[in-house]
């Protein structure tokens, strides 16, 4: 919070489209024309539902997909249009932490060679200096040096989910997208690992994209959030102002579906009830994307999409009620 | 109010190459008729395994439900049940809504069939009987074209009404007893509103008591009428709604409900969690299991089980804290709250 005074984004999305082709005439426009930038030491939440492309857009971010339009600026370098050498230093500054830590770590390797793995692919680290390196990482993640000889089946979701933290850190990167990095894991643990994230930014200054559809939990761990729509954006601000005052038809429907732990409040409280289910997202209608489930939907809205525009210092909104 | 469901000192074990793992470990609760009882803890806790053994789905070997252990439905011993019986019982009296939708439907029988098919087994309907009341279940549980719908495959459906179709199939007996595992977990939140307002609906319209799983508070707060909350195999507190929100007793419901973000926390304040893992069930330990994560751990707790206190008719808690001898110990910040005093 007190390093983005400075306003110097260090990411910066432009009109970011991904498409994958499903057949001569089915386009699935997993992202559609989102723009974002995400400053030092800042964390930007992305919310949605599945299937609405966070993940997409977090892996396009990443490198991990080539975009089929727009930019992504890293520190004011184009990561999709940069030599090798460039594209080996993003690699080295952005690292990821994935949703499953089942999946995502190697059964074969121990977690000293998981964490080892990329200090060794940049050379940052040899011998002994590489194996302290370790150790003290996993001591960072609330792990210890035991661990190192390890495979991950002996441990815990919990604990998994830290080695993947660990791994991460291990090149001392200064962005990292973390995709539902608590989702697969318990209440009370979800709180050991968003602690541990937490504390890191504070110590390391790092900048985070944290995807996740737990709309409190996002709340709690960032600046800003950005809301996804089938694969648009189409509302982002202070985290404080979209969860008091949501602008978008969207996010207010997604924010009164959230349980709250109180029975008197929830008692008490009217939702707003979404008919139906996200429409598929190939070849979709022009307009805007939630007309059809949007209860102030009007005409112009299935034919003209609506323009992500500044309604209120630093919140954006696409939709035509503004 | 009449139980139509008791369980008394329920006991089940896995039997593993590491040896036996005691998953639950004596519980007693009841259910009355037309209730909503929730059941939460964290994975392991043994919240399905005890949810399975109601049914008797518990698989032998490796699982075992121990000498002793009685499930009383309607005054009637589950355990003691022949198959037949038990066929009887699953699906018409008791029915389950399963965790994982993608998974828990026949992926190569129509879904008008899925549905139709206790209805065939348990009310003696001719298949195209079945198949119309199919057709109506589903339009009950809110799926457009249920005509259509009904002769399509699961691939076809997706996540959210997939959950439906479950429930359809779990409501087409009209059961005295629906036990929802877990049934929102693996939706979004729009869907989950969705899904929890039509079981809500569905549970006024047909009577059921439901027995809900989960590890979500805020469904439990919105949903139930009693909580039990379970750790290692014991339920370790119990009471209606209000007292476990307002009013709870334990260190580990107190943990529980302060280590989920509300929305109107502090931005990146720690939050509150708890520290180490729950204990290992191949040899759980003597005292009380919660002992050696809770920081009010005094040394009775390490050696032998606290006994049940009971609070109120509903409300009563396992924990040494509640000993006139114990040093009182106030509740944290943010628990309990308002509504308690004023009762």
């Amino acid at each position: 919070m007190s390093q983005n005074n400075e306003n110097k984004p260090l990411i910066e999305v432009k009109n970011l489209k991904k498409y994958f082709k499903l057949g001569p005439k089915a386009i699935l426009k997993a992202v559609d024309d989102v723009s974002f930038t995400i400053n030092k030491g800042e964390t930007l939440g992305l919310v949605g539902e599945s299937g609405c492309g966070k993940t997409t857009c977090g892996r396009t971010v990443m490198g991990l997909y080539h975009a089929t339009s727009g930019e992504v600026l890293f520190d004011g370098v184009n990561i999709n249009d940069s030599n090798a050498k460039q594209k080996k230093d993003f690699t080295r500054k952005a690292q990821i932490i994935f949703q499953d830590p089942y999946a995502s770590l190697n059964p074969r390797m121990t977690v000293g060679d998981i964490i080892g793995e990329g200090i060794e692919i940049h050379g940052l680290y040899t011998g002994q200096e590489k194996i302290d390196k370790i150790y003290h990482l996993l001591e960072l993640v609330g792990l210890n040096k035991e661990h190192a000889s390890r495979f991950p089946h002996e441990f815990s979701g919990g604990q998994r989910q830290r080695i993947g933290i660990a791994r991460a850190l291990a090149i001392e990167p200064e962005f990292i997208v973390c995709d539902e990095p608590i989702s697969a894991l318990d209440v009370s643990i979800q709180a050991q690992v968003v602690n541990l994230l937490i504390k890191l930014q504070r110590e390391l200054g790092l900048t985070y994209l944290f995807i996740a559809h737990d709309l409190s939990m996002v709340k709690h761990i960032s600046d800003r959030v950005g809301v996804m729509y089938l694969g648009t954006m189409v509302e982002l601000s202070s985290s404080h102002d979209l969860y008091a005052k949501p602008l978008h038809p969207y996010t207010q429907a997604l924010l009164s579906a959230i349980p709250i732990p109180d029975p008197e409040t929830e008692k008490n409280r009217k939702r707003i009830m979404l008919e139906g289910e996200v429409p598929s997202p190939i070849n979709p209608k022009p307009g805007c994307r939630f007309a059809a489930r949007c209860r102030y939907a009007k005409p112009i809205c299935s034919e003209v999409t609506p323009e992500f525009k500044e309604v209120e210092k630093e919140h954006f909104v696409a939709c035509h009620l503004f | 109010m009449d139980k139509i469901l008791e369980v008394k000192n329920l006991r089940v074990s896995y039997h593993t190459y590491a040896g036996e793992v005691q998953s639950v470990r004596g519980i007693d609760f009841y259910l009355n008729k037309g209730e909503t009882l929730a059941i939460v803890g964290e994975s392991g806790c043994g919240k399905s395994v005890t949810s399975k053994a109601i049914m008797k789905l518990i698989q032998t070997p490796p699982g075992e439900i121990k000498e002793g252990s009685e499930i009383l439905f309607n005054g009637q011993d589950v355990l003691k049940m022949d198959e037949n019986a038990l066929r009887e019982l699953r699906g018409s009296d008791i029915s389950m809504i399963f965790q994982d939708p993608m998974t828990s439907l026949n992926p190569t029988m129509t879904v008008g069939k899925q549905i139709s098919e206790s209805l065939v087994i348990h009310r003696g309907l001719s298949k195209a009987e079945a198949f119309e009341e199919a057709v109506k279940m589903l339009k009950l549980v809110n799926i457009p074209n249920a005509d259509k719908r009904a002769k399509q495959y699961p691939h076809e459906f997706s996540g959210g009404m997939r959950q439906r179709a479950m429930i359809a199939i779990a409501l087409a007996c009209n059961p005295k007893i629906l036990i929802a595992d877990e049934p929102t977990t693996a939706l979004d939140v729009t869907i989950q509103a969705q899904i929890m307002d039509l079981m809500k609906d569905l549970q006024d319209k047909l009577g059921s008591a439901v027995i809900l799983i989960t590890h979500d508070l805020g469904v439990v707060a919105d949903f139930a009428d009693r909580i039990q909350v379970m750790y290692s195999g014991l339920i370790i507190e119990r009471g209606t709604v209000n007292e476990i929100f307002y009013n709870p007793q334990h260190p580990y419901t107190w943990a529980l409900l302060k280590s989920v973000p509300r929305l109107t926390t502090e931005h990146k304040d720690t939050l509150y969690s708890i520290k180490g893992t729950p204990p290992d069930l191949l040899c759980p330990p003597v005292g009380c299991p919660f002992a050696a994560r809770c920081e009010y751990a005094m040394a009775v707790c390490k050696e032998s089980m606290p006994e049940d206190t009971v609070l109120s008719p509903t409300h009563s808690v396992n924990c040494w804290l509640q000993h006139p001898y114990a040093p009182k110990v106030a509740k944290p910040d943010g628990i309990g709250g308002t509504v308690n005093e004023s009762k």
